[in-house]
């Protein structure tokens, strides 16, 4: 079983587009833009030069493909114990979101969903254990823990506007 | 209370520029076209002469031009143009044969003397890259194979602006055969300088040049750029080329920090280039050069479609991808006005501005419908071709796709 090669060619001023040519002879590429954006591409059967499709991700978006398309892959969690039932997974404060700019423990999430929150992911910081008078940011990250349910209703409440 | 009136002119101005963007994005048309219209609306023989802002606005035109000549810089590195020239240089010159031949046949038609052929020959040579990369975009085709062939032409195209730019500085000055052979040595001295230390040396500039904090990398940037802009306009070889040579020298993660933070700078004082310009022309010469401008447009767009063609056939592209090419490359855009402005800056021939103007206006329209439509069209009249001679279409030639190497 041999390694694919990924060919890159580089686009100036746009970015480098990667090649990959797959077992059964499909053509794939991938254009990494400078902005972070990315764009994949399949190409037609009847003019291998031209793309059939051509999908635009950002980069978040990009990093959810990748995840997805890893082959160790079992889910988005960081922890995942199917044994103990316990996930964790990363939430994010969006900037319109009723908790940007209140305390944690505003949000009462243990005593509701029994998840807690373990760490906050703020820019290239990590803020561990977090007290219930740490005040959230919009953008700020949540490594929440917690049984399956209780994460996807912490996720609800965090989601709330 | 001369300053409220600037602040109301300007501030009109701008916001009419957004307006008009936001109009131009509901249609996907490129804005730069309505910029131009509206500054022609405006200023001489217009609707409404503009007083105070108008030497505001002229400096912010220059600002304009050097921040574009900066970001094209900073898209490149020194070694995708050196690569780029050792491998693609018969598709340059091509280029440069094909589409800047007619606009000097053009205007020594015209009767405009050779000055105002070398300004219109540029006019006519240079693609505008910021119209066809949002075009390849938006059709997705930036996957496509034609596209590295259309993007080192774009490159090519750029590295001989910075040629270009001197000799046409010089020839507008009317400066004699001696002094002008100087500038274009210091300018070639210089561009072969900044090429060869960004090549060797890129890390250490762009290390003098990095800052942690986005405010002081603006700052350093825009200051480095605009002080070697100056000088490079004292040394008579042109601030654009100066701005340009900045950009080339800066890469890696400051060109990319650079590039967001610039970005923003760069539309605005673009966009108050483009008005300025359109201020400068009287809408009343447009018509008599509509004509040539038309006639101008048309050959120039065909000669960019054989240039594409050429250029791909070269790569080994497929018939079809040559097409598309061919088509992508028609885009006129910021850089003909670029280099009109010096030549209406120096009042060289006065129907110069107008016709530019409306030979981009034509061609920066045209230019998307020809990257869209190319390929089908010369596909359906090849077909019909064959159709009447009644021999089967030959099948286009197949690449060969590489095969992946195991290790």
């Amino acid at each position: 079983m041999s390694a694919p090669r990924l060919r890159a060619t580089p686009l100036p001023g746009i970015g480098v587009q990667y090649d990959l040519e797959t077992r059964e002879h499909r053509h794939l590429s991938v254009v990494a833009h400078r902005d972070g954006t990315r764009t994949v591409n399949m190409y037609r059967a009847d003019d291998p030069d031209s793309c059939a499709h051509s999908l635009r991700l950002t980069s978040s978006e990009a990093g959810s493909l990748i995840d997805a398309l890893k082959p160790s892959h079992h889910s988005p969690s960081l922890l995942y114990t199917t044994d103990l039932g316990l996930v964790a997974e990363r939430i994010e404060v969006a900037a319109t979101s009723r908790w940007n700019g209140r305390v944690l423990g505003d949000m009462k999430m243990r005593t509701e969903t029994g998840a807690s929150v373990v760490a906050v992911l703020r820019r290239a910081e990590a803020i561990p254990s977090p007290a219930p008078d740490f005040r959230l940011a919009g953008g700020d990250t949540l490594i929440v823990v917690g049984t399956r349910e209780g994460v996807d209703a912490a996720a609800t409440i965090l989601g709330r506007e | 209370m001369h300053s409220a009136v600037l602040l109301i002119e300007f501030g009109s101005i701008i916001l009419g520029l957004g307006l008009l963007g936001r109009f131009a994005a509901r249609f996907r048309l490129s804005p730069i076209p309505l910029y131009l219209l509206a500054g022609l609306a405006f200023g001489e023989g217009g609707l409404l002469p503009l007083g105070a802002s108008e030497e505001f606005v002229a400096t912010g035109a220059e600002i304009g031009v050097i921040l574009l000549l900066l970001m094209l810089g900073l898209e490149y590195t020194a070694s995708d143009l050196v690569s780029n020239l050792k491998t693609h240089y018969p598709s340059g010159l091509v280029d440069c044969a094909l589409n800047a031949l007619p606009g000097a046949a053009m205007a020594l038609l015209l009767g405009w003397g050779p000055v105002a052929a070398v300004v219109l020959a540029g006019v006519t040579w240079i693609s505008s890259s910021g119209v066809i990369a949002k075009v390849l975009g938006d059709l997705g085709r930036v996957g496509n194979r034609e596209t590295p062939v259309i993007l080192s032409v774009l490159v090519l195209e750029d590295l001989a602006m910075a040629v270009y730019l001197p000799i046409v500085t010089a020839l507008v000055a009317g400066v004699g055969l001696m002094a002008g052979s100087m500038t274009l040595a210091i300018a070639l001295g210089a561009a072969g300088l900044v090429l060869f230390l960004a090549v060797r040396y890129g890390r250490l500039i762009s290390r003098f040049v990095s800052s942690d904090d986005p405010e002081k990398l603006l700052l350093v940037v825009l200051g480095l750029t605009i002080l070697v802009a100056g000088v490079a306009q004292q040394l008579q070889v042109s601030a654009a080329v100066g701005a340009f040579l900045v950009g080339i020298a800066l890469s890696g993660e400051v060109a990319e920090g650079a590039h967001t933070l610039l970005s923003p700078l760069r539309d605005l004082f673009a966009a108050v280039f483009f008005v300025f310009f359109g201020l400068h022309t009287d809408p009343s010469s447009i018509p008599p050069v509509l004509l040539p401008a038309l006639a101008l447009a048309v050959v120039t767009a065909l000669t960019k479609i054989a240039t594409g063609y050429w250029a791909a056939r070269r790569a080994g592209i497929s018939v079809k991808g040559r097409w598309r090419a061919g088509g992508a490359l028609v885009a006129r855009g910021e850089f003909s006005i670029v280099i009109a402005g010096l030549a209406v800056a120096a009042g060289i021939e006065p129907s110069l501005g107008p016709l530019a103007t409306a030979y981009v206006l034509i061609l920066v329209v045209l230019g998307p419908l020809t990257a869209r439509y190319t390929e089908p069209v010369a596909m359906w009249w090849s077909g019909r071709r064959e159709a009447r001679r009644g021999t089967p279409e030959p099948a286009p030639r197949k690449t060969e796709a590489e095969a992946p190497v195991g290790d």
